[in-house]
């Protein structure tokens, strides 16, 4: 089977969901009349993203008409969206919801929220506290947003739960000049983790950045679909807004998952098992330095000079 | 040998992107610069002729009855070859008329004065024109700190500002900005004879490296020296950058409220934009 996918490469406009809902509504129309079965839109693209105090005014709940609006949009196409997301109890996500049929399938709460540099998304986000693949129609997928994918351990568990394709959302900054190269620093380093993560778990790559400028930061897009032979079938622009599509054909999965079944002989007891070795060696580290070499305890012997 | 990269291609392109996108999701399409025929100034006009088109882009001179007549010839081979508009004012009866008033005011003050007035002007004609400030102040000047507060390092929009003087020379060759303007001394032209290096005791080529390790690369004190710099080099320029850090930041808020702005009142300024 083949799906069709495109990727809106946007430049969404910061904390303005009215403006940014009539980008989707034009987007969707563009994907439907390009006859694109599932379409990909950036993370928080339906509200830019460097929201700060703007978080709590432009999140949606299940009964947002927003939301309402949004379903309705996907009786006609499926696609991926990325906003914020609040929770019953008052917490915001960082999320990736994934519409069909006039339903929301699937939602990712992005997990590894940056907090550091020029990042501070801890600061104004909740964590999201699982990955799973889910099935659609088209087959078994999973989503990471951005930084989930600087983790290898969540398409790790993306690719053992089954998902064939990966679809990762990203507001990724432009940033690092280096000579002699198209496309900042940034930008080189993820296309390289999306061509091994493809490559390695024998799945599609289909990563959707944004462009534009907030407060003087660029965003890179360069959009891509990898194969898991690890061939770019699609290529965005770098810095310019764009409009993606590729062929996804989940059968050279199979083909390629037939040459090098990696992900069968991968065996999840000893992951397991060793995680749990792991887990359980800082602690025990950590009570042998409280009593052994600390020096506020006065415990620890000091060497006299 | 340091090298920081420069590549200008590159540069070029994320610089005009992002002029353009700036300055026109404002929902203003023009910029005023001034233009003082020094690299920085040629560059930044340049930059912006390319993402707005040389008719969106007011050039203001504003030379002194001291300022050195190569720098108004400069600047007007750059309004030539660009295509911006120009705008010649002169300011030397605005500043001659106050220090009438305070005939003792050395140097710095008089300098001062003369980036504040210029600052003025280019607002002025901002509102004039509807259009905003476009930015000419390098990522060595303002961690050197060696800029007028309010003056030249006033701005809305700055496409500069994260480049070392070195980057600044390789790109203003690269688009076009005539080879006399990035070659000569840098200089604010403030009094004759005066130029930065001279003033400031160092080249642009020792701290560019410095800098570059010290704030990019993070290095550590200890690595910097084996690195090959000199201890009073690096604390010259470490302290140098702490005490110019007032000149990077808004002006300090007394805390009374739940809400204040700058601790947790927190916006970007591209907001709604």
């Amino acid at each position: 089977m083949s799906i069709r996918v495109a990727i809106a490469q946007i430049n969404p406009r910061l904390g303005d969901l009215q403006a940014n809902l009539s980008l989707y509504e034009e987007k969707i129309r563009q994907g439907i009349k390009e006859r694109a079965d599932l379409l990909v839109f950036p993370e928080l693209s339906l509200t830019g993203y460097y929201l700060r105090d703007m978080v709590p005014s432009v999140a949606l709940s299940d009964r947002s008409p927003e939301m309402r609006k949004l379903k309705q949009l996907s009786r006609e196409i499926a696609f991926v969206a990325g906003l914020v997301e609040e929770s019953a109890d008052h917490r915001f996500f960082n999320s990736a919801v994934y519409f069909e049929d006039g339903a929301v399938r699937h939602v990712h709460r992005k997990v590894y929220l940056p907090t550091y540099g020029m990042f501070d998304e801890q600061r104004y986000f909740a964590r999201g506290d699982r990955i799973r693949a889910f099935d659609t129609k088209f087959g078994r997928i999973a989503m990471l947003v951005c930084e989930d994918l600087w983790h290898p351990s969540t398409i790790y568990l993306a690719a053992l739960d089954g998902a064939l394709a990966v679809i990762c959302p990203s507001s990724s900054p432009l940033r690092g000049i280096v000579d002699e190269q198209s496309q900042d620093d940034n930008a080189r380093y993820w296309e390289m983790i999306n061509r091994v993560n493809a490559e390695t778990f024998s799945l599609f790559m289909i990563y959707g950045n944004r462009v534009g400028f907030e407060d003087g930061v660029g965003f890179w897009g360069g959009s891509e679909i990898v194969d898991p032979f690890g061939q770019r079938i699609a290529k965005a622009k770098y810095y310019e807004e764009a409009f993606l599509v590729g062929d996804v054909t989940l059968e050279s999965v199979r083909r390629k998952r037939t040459m090098a079944p990696l992900l069968r002989d991968e065996d999840l007891d000893l992951t397991i098992n060793e995680l749990m070795r792991i887990r359980e060696r800082p602690v025990a580290q950590k009570q042998v330095q409280k009593f052994k070499s600390s020096k506020v305890q006065g415990r620890g012997k000091s060497k006299k000079k | 040998m340091i090298q920081i990269p420069t590549n200008t291609k590159l540069l070029r392109e994320i610089l005009v992107a992002f002029i353009r996108n700036e300055v026109e999701k404002t929902g203003i399409k023009r910029v005023v610069v001034g233009l003082s025929g020094g690299v920085d100034s040629s560059l930044s006009a340049m930059l912006a002729a390319e993402a707005l088109g040389p008719k969106n882009v007011l050039a203001i001179m504003m030379p002194y009855k001291s300022s050195n007549p190569e720098s108004r010839a400069d600047a007007e081979t750059v309004i030539e070859k660009s295509g911006v508009q120009p705008l010649l004012v002169d300011i030397t009866p605005q500043i001659d008329a106050y220090f009438e008033r305070f005939p003792d005011a050395d140097a710095r003050r008089r300098g001062n004065k003369m980036a504040r007035e210029r600052m003025t002007i280019l607002y002025d004609h901002s509102a004039r024109w509807n259009a905003l400030v476009l930015g000419t102040s390098n990522k060595t000047e303002l961690l050197l700190g060696y800029g007028t507060l309010y003056g030249d390092m006033a701005s809305a929009v700055n496409p500069l500002g994260d480049l070392y003087k070195l980057q600044v020379w390789a790109l203003a060759e690269a688009i076009g900005v005539p080879l006399a303007i990035v070659r000569k001394a840098p200089s604010a032209d403030l009094w004759h004879g005066q130029t930065d290096e001279g003033e400031l005791g160092f080249s642009y080529r020792e701290v560019d490296q410095l800098l570059y390790l010290m704030v990019d690369q993070r290095y550590t004190r200890a690595e910097l020296i084996a690195a090959g710099f000199a201890e009073r080099f690096i604390d010259e320029i470490s302290s140098r950058i702490m005490n110019s850090q007032f000149k990077r930041r808004l002006p300090i808020i007394a805390k009374v409220s739940q809400r204040t702005i700058d601790h947790d009142f927190r916006y970007s300024r591209d907001w709604g934009k």
